[in-house]
């Protein structure tokens, strides 16, 4: 315990279950702090009068508000700071890339190690709930109808802030369960289906209608919502998938990162067959890619029974995108990295199943667009690796299906939608969008926040009186 | 919501629902499906419309009995309801007038080119259909599909009713016959290769509809992923109609068969369970 004084430096050790047990549940990893331990990594915390932390917060967290107000045991108060900004903390303290965000700048990053920022967002969200989900007062209702499409943390965002202002909101969700990624894409060992599923009864308890099985695009269009509805936001994220083309990629036994982990996740396929659908992993694995998506593909794999799980990747270890804790977790787990190696063909046998990868090794260039250096094939190095499972974890682009008969909304290269990242304003009247959809496939709490944008725009579109014409961005907006 | 108002059995393995979907019920166009879970802890299963009535707010889908998920939904009677259903998905056929067209179903696919044949009708074709089972038992909506066409062919492999032939047969005739400008083929798998390389030599225009495994159908997981003219598709948002000549007919086999080992499994245990069904638990 990081009582002692040489030990001051050091941020309180978060408890977790045993890799060699964990590796073969789905329950959650990190188990939490306790009130003890929470209350000491609070006091480490210096309550810098200029936090630099919440510079690094893309929604500036009042974060030594909060800490303070935790120590101090006003835990409802603790709340309350922390939700002035953060509408799903018990989810944000769990999946931030928080060694890049807020605690990249803590100030006791210089000497030590940053306040666990994170696990104290967690913890204050965890007791919240424990409570009992408290509604708050909602205006009341303006009459104004708004269709938020997408029930990610963009959607429940925008819907949450919108319903207590007292406007009528409709999610309709293309798949049957609410909350897009954090349910069909992040494991329940990382983020436990029930904090999504505790933010979703209280954006029920606010009002807002969860209509499920609704693919825009397809059912409706957004030309038709936007004559039932006076506001449409959407937030329908990134989510197809991206494959590499390659040779061999339709054998059997390829998997996308997404629908691995949709089986697993949203139909609960590791308990097959007291659920009816099926996956299948084989006993060694090669998960194309090292973001988060990749890291917990592999981490999938391990629990569906795999005995060896490799994480192939063209670029070195700096290079790797994950939040670094899953990199870890994956590492104490047996994940076994591949860096520098990229596949350039998948191999099969005459049944149509996969029989291993052929790669080549990369070697570090001259750095590209993003910062990186690019990596370049070493030429004869080509390898074959064993494998009957391939699980390509890529990224994602905008699912396009929204856009059918959505004349006027301007999207730019890539698939994503142009909109004013101050206001959430799209090329197309009274349509407002924000999250994946918006920057590409992101972060939970940069979706978070630009829900939160929207809805604050789309709030003083209304109340500027009878909305004049629209301005698509900040500038054109009158103060 | 999703009600089944009605139900009935087609053949000893086909069953014909009609459900209480009036949204879909006003957007579905031919050629297109609809996603199922059967109970909460379902799997999802893709289902052709194969008629709609937009006045009375109901869609009408045909199942065959083949493994745990529609043996349960064979289950369900009038007045329960589906634990989801989403829909329109896929591309509708390409409607326009043709000329003289015809459709193909074995087995199932009598279900499925239904709608095709109506649309193409009202399109103003000559709309000839071929119907065929491997025995009459297994033979379904012969009235039905006389009201949607111009010509009705009714084959069976063993005879036992219509013609004995296959459904190629009576289409190679057909082709040599007169002048056919497009050919739609509908059924098993290996029956819509056939019917590809029935109309290839002839250079006939063929359409097949994909029934590839599918989880979400809306393009976001790729395991519907089929080749066609040696590019890959989604079969779910790019299809599920391919052009016949071009699909690379031993990728579908062989993706189809993927979870055989799983589905014996699901059904064995189905069997065991018979009477056993999962409470409709919070039935949206
Ligand atoms: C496996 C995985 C792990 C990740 N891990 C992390 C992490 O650790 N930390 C982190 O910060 N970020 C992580 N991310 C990224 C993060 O989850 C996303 O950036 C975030 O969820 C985006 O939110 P969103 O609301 O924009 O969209 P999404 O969460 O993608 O939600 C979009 C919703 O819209 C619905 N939809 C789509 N099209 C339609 C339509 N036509 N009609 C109706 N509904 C539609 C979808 O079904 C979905 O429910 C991860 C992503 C993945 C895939
Ligand atoms: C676009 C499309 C339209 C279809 N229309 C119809 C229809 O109108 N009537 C009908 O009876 N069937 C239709 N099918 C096939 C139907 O989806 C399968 O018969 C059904 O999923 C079988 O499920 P099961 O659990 O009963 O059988 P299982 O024992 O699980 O599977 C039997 C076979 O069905 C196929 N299958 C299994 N799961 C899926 C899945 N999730 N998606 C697609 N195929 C699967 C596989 O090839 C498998 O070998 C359609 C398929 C597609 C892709
Ligand atoms: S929301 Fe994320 S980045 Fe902001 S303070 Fe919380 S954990 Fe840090
Ligand atoms: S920078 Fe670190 S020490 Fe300073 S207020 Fe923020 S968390 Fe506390
Ligand atoms: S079924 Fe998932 S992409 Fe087609």
């Amino acid at each position: 315990m990081a009582t002692g004084k040489e030990q001051a430096n050091a941020r309180h050790a978060m408890p977790a279950q045993d890799p060699q047990v964990r590796a073969c549940n789905f329950d959650e990893v990190a188990l939490g702090y306790d009130h003890e331990m929470a209350v000491e990594e609070a006091l480490r915390c210096i309550q810098c009068r200029r936090p630099l932390c919440v510079t690094g917060c893309p929604v500036q967290v009042r974060i030594p508000e909060f800490i303070k107000a935790l120590r101090e045991g006003d835990m409802w108060q603790a709340v309350e700071f922390l939700k002035d900004n953060n509408s799903l903390p018990a989810i944000c303290g769990r999946v931030c890339p928080q060694e890049s965000q807020c605690e990249a700048l803590c100030i006791l990053g210089r000497r030590g190690e940053p306040v666990a920022i994170g696990r104290l967002e967690r913890y204050v969200a965890d007791w919240e709930r424990e409570q009992g989900v408290r509604v708050p007062e909602v205006a009341p209702s303006n009459g104004i109808r708004v269709a938020v499409i997408g029930s990610g943390p963009a959607g429940l965002t925008a819907a949450g802030d919108l319903a207590k202002k007292g406007y009528q909101v409709d999610i309709l969700e293309a798949l049957h369960e609410p909350g897009g990624v954090l349910v069909y894409g992040i494991p329940e060992f990382r983020l436990p289906k029930a904090v999504v599923a505790a933010e979703v009864d209280y954006l029920r308890k606010l009002g807002v209608s969860i209509l499920f099985n609704r693919v825009v695009g397809k059912l409706y269009s957004l030309t038709e919502l936007r004559e039932q509805y006076q506001a449409v936001f959407l937030g329908t994220g990134a989510g197809l998938p991206i494959m590499m083309s390659i040779p061999g990629e339709n054998l059997n036994g390829v998997y996308s990162a997404n629908e691995l982990l949709t089986r697993v996740n949203l139909m609960k396929a590791f308990d097959f067959p007291n659920w009816d659908t099926p996956v299948r992993v084989g006993e060694r694995v090669a998960v194309v890619g090292a973001g988060n998506v990749a890291m917990d593909s592999a981490r999938s794999a391990l629990r569906l029974g795999a005995k060896e799980v490799h994480i192939v990747y063209r670029r070195s270890r700096e290079e790797v995108p994950a939040r670094a804790e899953e990199v870890e977790h994956a590492e104490e787990e047996g994940v076994v990295f591949d860096f520098l190696t990229n596949p350039i063909a998948v191999l099969g046998n005459e049944q149509g199943g996969v029989t291993g990868i052929r790669c080549i090794r990369m070697t570090l260039g001259e750095p590209d667009d993003s910062g990186r250096r690019r990596p370049v094939p070493a030429e004869g190095s080509e390898f074959e690796m064993g494998v009957d499972t391939v699980v390509m974890a890529l990224g994602t682009r905008p699912n396009p299906l929204v856009f059918i008969e959505a004349d006027g909304l301007e999207r730019a290269r890539g698939g994503t939608v142009v909109a004013d990242l101050e206001t959430g304003r799209t090329t197309l009247e009274r349509v407002w969008a924000g999250g994946d959809i918006v920057t590409g496939a992101a972060t939970v709490i940069s979706a978070m926040g630009a829900g939160r944008v929207a809805a604050s725009d789309i709030d003083a579109f209304f109340q500027a009186g009878s909305p004049g014409p629209w301005k698509a961005t900040k500038e054109d907006v009158p103060a | 919501m999703y009600c089944i108002l009605s139900k009935k059995t087609l053949t000893p393995v086909t069953t014909e629902y009609v459900i209480e979907a009036p949204e879909i019920a006003r957007k579905a166009r031919a050629g297109q499906f609809v996603i199922v879970r059967v109970h909460e802890r379902g799997e999802r299963i893709p289902l052709t419309i194969a008629d709609r009535d937009a006045d009375a707010g109901t869609i009408t889908v045909v199942a065959q009995e083949i493994g745990a998920t529609s043996r349960r939904m064979k289950e369900l009677e009038p007045g329960d309801s589906l634990a989801s259903l989403t829909g329109p998905l896929g591309r509708p056929t390409e409607i326009e007038r043709y000329g003289t067209v015809v459709l193909v179903g074995g087995g199932l696919g009598i279900a499925a080119i239904h709608p095709i044949c109506q649309a193409l009708r009202d399109a103003g074709n000559h709309v000839i259909a071929i119907i065929g089972a491997r025995s009459g038992d297994l033979l379904f909506w012969e009235d039905r599909m006389r009201q949607v066409t111009d010509d009705l062919i009714v084959v069976t492999d063993d005879g036992s009713y219509g013609r004995k032939a296959l459904v190629t047969v009576p289409l190679k005739e057909l082709i040599e016959e007169r002048q056919i400008d497009r050919v739609w083929g509908i059924g098993p798998a290996i029956m819509m290769k056939f019917v590809s390389l029935t109309t290839q030599p002839y250079g006939v225009s063929t359409i097949v509809s994909l029934n590839s495994i599918m989880v979400d159908g809306t393009g976001m997981c790729g395991a519907c992923r089929v080749s066609v003219g040696g590019r890959t598709y989604f079969a779910c948002v790019d299809g599920p109609e391919f052009d016949a000549h071009q699909v690379d007919w031993d990728l579908l086999f062989s993706r189809q068969r993927f979870y055989a080992d799983e589905e014996r499994r699901a059904l064995d245990l189905y069997e065991e369970n018979c009477k056993a069904i999962p409470e409709q638990e919070d039935a949206r």
